[in-house]
């Protein structure tokens, strides 16, 4: 029964959230424009200087669902903090429910806005011509990287969320996450940077993420590692930030609440 | 065991001892309260009293340092999950959902607190038609008035009838008219026997609501009684003396520190003194024997004479006046009344 209401609790929780997205005209239009007008800006008008072989829309899918992703985290971080500043969350800890359903509830939230995003990322690349594998199990491979890694971005979102002072202060984590991706392989191969910016863009997280999608669509990476060395190091990268950040969100919320 | 517990007690609330501290800060220091069933406290005091950390620490929200307390039977510290279930807290910020429209924050709420999915459409309109909001039930929180808010949040806190309803500051920043129809709801809900933590700055409001007040300053409760025993422990009577000028009100207010230590029948201690109006408040018995003798010590005091008014004790008085005992200096200033 316990659990019955726990599982309530949070889907009240996410549809909320989900609400709360949905009428935000700006934010909605943003989370929907950003991934249509990226592709088509960077395929359209950096693709025909950047192609070397094959389409540029080939080569920049993965990067930018990355990109999005990251764009929709910040979102989360974002609406958290604003939560943590009214006073809603402490009619709902005044309630007798589960606390960890309003963490649960917009994390859940996060997820499928980003999921939809990446399907419109994904949509959008195969109408201009995108050619990925058609072998199920890699597509399945592909998805569950993202999914890992959108959970993952999601959990470091509301840590963050949950640090920042207010919904202003969480917005520059979206910066960040914006940031990210072009200093990796998500837009051009790394051998064209200065060296130190090369070891950076090789050693981030996004890097081995992209690569492994990249490997996983197109059959090859960009870096010349194997889709095993690639995935291997992304899945450590993507379980070290959930489980971290799961761990850091809760115990951050606890702390907040406990005094 | 709920029957056990409606039979045999008389109180909703039974705190004892409650301590809080904010880095350093004493801002509860002890704080003794009890609720009969039913009744309706007003918690006042000035701004930064310990009103709402009080309130949060009753409903859960904020662990004390010390003290303990019983709600609805259900221990504090040990069972909060059992006092979340007996209580409804509407806060000081409206606690509800901009983006939301009335209707679906209701059954938001509903189905947090598990109702089950047939009656929860029922209760919510019922609610809605209840607190004047039928007509708003389908536009977004955000487009609300002030006092359409206050409303929403409090037909929010009834969704299940409480045992307990703290109200933090009802009012604060509705105009008149709002404020009277809110005054209204809550005066409905303590006939059906829901009991009632009111905080409140509006000393007009507790006199309005409460059954019991409490006045909260320095992190104690310093008075406690109904409205009128509160008044009436000022005396009958509070004299007021209007001088001409800042000069003559300061040596009256000076001759009145001086003989604060061994008060006398004919002693000018201010209950209330106002530099920008000149005046100075004087608690008296009424009779005609003791504002003669205060008239005699404001002539041997040498102050220009001022001019005379009398008025019965409000609550406003009393609180002042507590307030001023409990700080002693520098002489307290009549706060603006605030206009909404």
């Amino acid at each position: 029964m316990s659990l019955a209401y726990a599982v309530t609790d949070s889907r009240i929780m996410i549809t909320r959230c989900l609400r709360r997205s949905r009428r935000d005209p700006e934010a909605f239009f943003t989370a929907l424009m950003l991934p249509i007008m990226l592709m088509l800006l960077f395929v359209y008008v950096f693709g025909g200087e950047l192609k070397d072989s094959g389409s540029y829309v080939d080569y920049v899918v993965p990067g930018l669902i990355v990109l999005c992703a990251g764009f929709g985290a910040g979102t989360t971080a974002v609406a958290l903090a604003a939560d943590l500043a009214g006073g809603i969350v402490d009619r709902f800890r005044s309630m007798p429910i589960r606390a960890s359903s309003i963490l649960l509830g917009q994390v859940a939230a996060s997820l499928t806005r980003n999921l939809l995003a990446t399907a419109l990322v994904i949509g959008v690349g195969l109408g201009i011509g995108w050619r990925p594998t058609t072998s199920v199990w890699r597509w399945v491979g592909a998805v569950a990287m993202i999914v890992l890694f959108i959970l993952a971005l999601s959990w470091l979102a509301a840590a963050v969320g949950l640090l920042a002072g207010g919904p202003e202060a969480a917005n520059s984590f979206t910066f960040v996450l914006m940031f990210l991706p072009y200093v990796s392989t998500a837009f051009v191969p790394t051998r064209t940077m200065p060296a130190a910016l090369r070891g950076f863009a090789e050693n981030q997280p996004f890097t081995p993420i992209i690569e492994t999608m990249r490997a996983l669509w197109m059959g090859h990476t960009s870096t010349g590692a194997s889709l095993g060395h690639e995935a291997w190091i992304a899945g450590v990268w993507g379980v070290g930030i959930l489980a971290l950040s799961w761990a850091g969100a809760a115990w951050l919320f606890r702390r907040r609440f406990a005094a | 065991m709920y029957d056990i517990y409606r039979l045999s007690m008389p109180y909703t609330v039974v705190a004892e001892g409650i301590r809080k501290s904010f880095g350093g800060r004493v801002v509860l220091d002890g704080v003794d309260l009890a609720l009969e069933r039913g009744s309706v406290l007003g918690l006042l005091g000035p701004n930064g009293a310990g009103k709402t950390t009080l309130v949060r620490i009753l409903a859960t929200l904020v662990r004390p340092d010390g003290g303990h307390a019983t709600i609805a039977g259900h221990d504090l510290a040990a069972d909060p999950v059992g006092v979340r279930g007996a209580i409804s807290l509407t806060g000081q910020y409206a606690a509800v959902d901009d983006v939301l429209t009335g209707r679906e924050n209701l059954e938001m709420m509903a189905g947090l607190l598990h109702l089950p999915r047939r009656t929860r459409r029922d209760r919510v309109a019922e609610l809605l038609a209840e607190f004047g909001l039928a007509d708003a039930q389908d536009r977004r929180v955000g487009t609300y008035s002030g006092g359409m808010r206050r409303r929403l949040d409090l037909a929010a806190s009834m969704i299940r009838r409480p045992e307990l309803l703290f109200l933090d500051e009802p009012t604060t920043g509705l105009d008149p008219r709002s404020r009277e129809q809110l005054w209204h709801t809550v005066r409905r809900l303590a006939e059906q026997d829901v009991t009632i933590l009111l905080t409140t700055q509006y000393l007009e409001e507790a006199d309005q609501l409460a059954d019991t007040v409490a006045m909260l300053t320095g992190g104690q409760i310093v008075a406690r009684g109904t409205p009128d025993e509160l008044k009436s422990s000022l005396g009958a009577e509070i004299v007021r003396l209007r001088f001409p000028d800042v000069r003559a009100w300061r040596t009256a207010l000076a001759a009145g520190g001086a003989t604060r230590a061994g008060a006398t029948a004919d002693a000018l201690i201010a209950e209330d003194a106002d530099e920008q109006a000149h005046t100075i408040d004087i608690a008296t018995d009424g009779s005609a024997t003791r504002l003669r003798a205060l008239l005699t010590a404001v002539a041997a005091t040498g102050a220009a004479t001022p001019r005379v008014s009398t008025h019965r004790p409000s609550l406003d008085d009393v609180f002042l006046s507590l307030i001023a005992a409990a700080h002693p200096a520098p002489p307290p200033r009549r706060a603006p009344e605030p206009v909404q």
